[in-house]
């Protein structure tokens, strides 16, 4: 709980829901009749209307990006350390707008829903959405917010690969594009620890096939499993050595298979802690927009003619201990973006924190991002 | 702006595309953006000049040039790749200048002249490592590992099938070539600057 809002907050924050009654058409061929979005937004829309900002969430992310939504809140909003007067996205001269995508579980229509006109949850029925369909559904919601094109788009990890899509589908209607911690598509690798993920989801028996909001349950040991791999992926080795070594919670080894070493002990509260906030079906239909992310399949796996229609200019960054999206996979994106002819700048941040960086204030990444929104800043004005 | 790079800039055609290695804080590319009208993009491995070139609107990707250029760019993508004050701290001098004739039409190096009068003096009379106006790092602290002098790099030149298009030499006021520069360059130039192409014309 904040004893008093920090002055470079967006402050006290109240997401809103707009209810969109026109249908959209998903990838996978299913129509969504009519669905919510909820969204939040920071700073205001100047008069020539050239300073909205979207922010697009990665997997677990929501709409509440910064600030608080009460003075009980425990912590600010997932992006807090970006976002908000004076910092690098500077809610002082940009309008930000930040929404839950479909599919998730904070507001927007998703499994934790009920489907229109009933009384029953969507749960596993709710269809399999893409990037693109989000891409789609931000599209909707900026129209109905009366903003006529983003200045920026700007995401980290599944973030970033809405930014690419926004830029590839929609090119002239954002001015930049900014692709944190992200990849073209994802390896082998990583659709395997998706993979994992779910089966540990779908095979606990609490799980009830999709449908355990009926059955007054919760997967809770899948979906803890599925978080504790998770964050192992979003960390470095060096920084999980920093952070725990090998240090024993209780000081002795206990000669069972209980918490003996701090990392456990972290894992299974990030774990815990997860369940009481996200949604078990929600955490596959993600896993499955991650794994399908491949707008160069399009372009004969050409990631250069990908880009061949995007106006925007890009802004890449990674992250040195980054291995779940590794800098040699933003270097691919810059790469592709160059032999377009693409304006392209790319940064590569020196951070251990793995993939998590995106979300730490480190000095050089806040400078950097500070330097380019200024620069954007300027060319809007 | 530096003497060297006002003498770049008149070398380089308004409008043309250009890479400039190790472009430092930006000067040079946001001097050419302004007032030629150039497309352009820098590498650049330091953060601050990283920052400071992000923040004057440039595009720039951070890299080592010791690594190349990393398969970024490809055949004849710009009209001219320069580096300027850059080459005798890298790595590899020799592969870096192939690649730059390789990604760009004609390239543009400047440098310290290693055989400056001054520092022979100091090599031949002193007997230690000259430090100078143009190389002002002792032996211990230099990050110019690759030093070369005006004879050096036109030799290397002539054998590596390089064709030179225009060359000047400056002292450290930047003032431009004197007469004596211009007799002995090899002597009493603190800077040379050099335009070129492969000889063979590809």
């Amino acid at each position: 709980m904040p004893d008093s809002i920090p002055q470079d907050s967006v402050g006290i924050i109240e997401s809103k829901t707009l209810h969109f009654s026109e249908p959209l058409e998903l990838e996978c061929g299913k129509v969504l009749s009519e669905y919510d979005i909820a969204y939040e937004t920071y700073g205001e829309l100047n008069e020539a209307g050239n300073n909205a900002i979207l922010i697009c969430h990665a997997l677990s992310g929501d709409q509440h990006a910064a600030g608080y939504h009460s003075m009980e809140d425990r912590k600010p909003g997932w992006w807090d350390s970006s976002i908000g007067p004076g910092k690098p996205i500077d809610t002082n001269h940009f309008h930000v707008v930040c929404l839950n995508n479909l599919g998730s579980c904070k507001g927007s229509s998703g499994p934790n829903t009920k489907k229109p006109g009933t009384n029953k949850y969507w749960g596993p029925d709710f269809p399999i959405v893409t990037v693109r369909d989000w891409v789609n559904s931000q599209h909707r919601l900026m129209l109905a917010l009366n903003i006529g094109h983003w200045c920026a788009v700007i995401g980290g990890s599944l973030g970033g690969m809405q930014v690419m899509q926004w830029s590839i589908d929609y090119p002239d209607l954002i001015k930049y594009a900014l692709v944190i911690a992200a990849a073209p598509k994802l390896s082998a690798q990583n659709i395997a620890f998706n993979e994992v993920a779910r089966q540990s989801i779908m095979s606990d028996p609490d799980f009830h096939e999709g449908h355990y909001l009926e059955n007054n349950s919760v997967p809770r040991r899948g979906l803890m499993l599925a978080r504790m791999l998770g964050h192992i992926t979003y960390l470095s080795d060096d920084s999980m050595r920093e952070k725990f070594g090998r240090e024993l919670r209780e000081g002795k080894l206990s000669f069972g298979f209980d918490v003996d070493f701090q990392v456990e002990s972290y894992l299974r509260y990030q774990g815990k802690s997860f369940v009481d906030r996200f949604d078990a079906n929600t955490y596959l239909l993600m896993t499955k927009a991650l794994d399908y992310f491949d707008p160069a399949r399009e372009y004969d796996h050409d990631l250069a003619a990908t880009f061949d229609k995007a106006t925007a200019k890009f802004m890449v960054m990674s992250f040195t201990s980054d291995w779940r999206f590794a800098p040699e996979r933003s270097r691919e994106i810059v790469k592709a973006l160059l032999d377009a002819g693409k304006q392209v700048s790319y940064v590569e941040i020196e951070a251990h924190h793995g993939h998590d960086a995106f979300l730490i204030p480190i000095p050089h990444y806040m400078n950097v991002f500070h330097s380019y929104m200024k620069s954007i800043r300027e060319a809007i004005q | 702006m530096r003497a060297d790079l006002a003498i770049i800039a008149e070398w380089i055609k308004p409008g043309s595309s250009i890479l400039d290695l190790g472009c430092g804080d930006g000067t040079l590319l946001k001097y050419l953006r302004d007032q030629q009208q150039i497309r352009g993009i820098g590498l650049e491995i330091d953060e601050k000049n990283i920052e400071a070139c992000l923040g004057n609107n440039l595009n720039i990707i951070q890299s080592d040039l010791n690594k190349g250029l990393q398969g970024y760019f490809s055949d004849n993508s710009f009209d001219y790749v320069i580096m300027s004050q850059t080459l005798q701290a890298t790595a590899h001098p020799d592969k870096l200048i192939e690649e730059m004739l390789r990604v760009g039409k004609e390239g543009i190096v400047t440098f310290p002249n290693m055989a400056h009068w001054k520092g022979r003096m100091q090599l031949a009379l002193g007997g230690y490592m000259p430090v100078t106006k143009s190389l002002p790092n002792r032996w211990y602290d230099t990050p110019n590992i690759h030093l070369c002098t005006v004879q050096d790099f036109e030799i290397f030149c002539r054998q590596h099938g390089i064709k030179i298009l225009e060359r000047t030499f400056v002292d450290h006021t930047h003032s431009r070539s004197s007469l004596m520069m211009k007799l002995f360059p090899n002597l009493f130039s603190e800077i040379a600057l050099y335009r070129f192409c492969r000889a063979d014309g590809k």
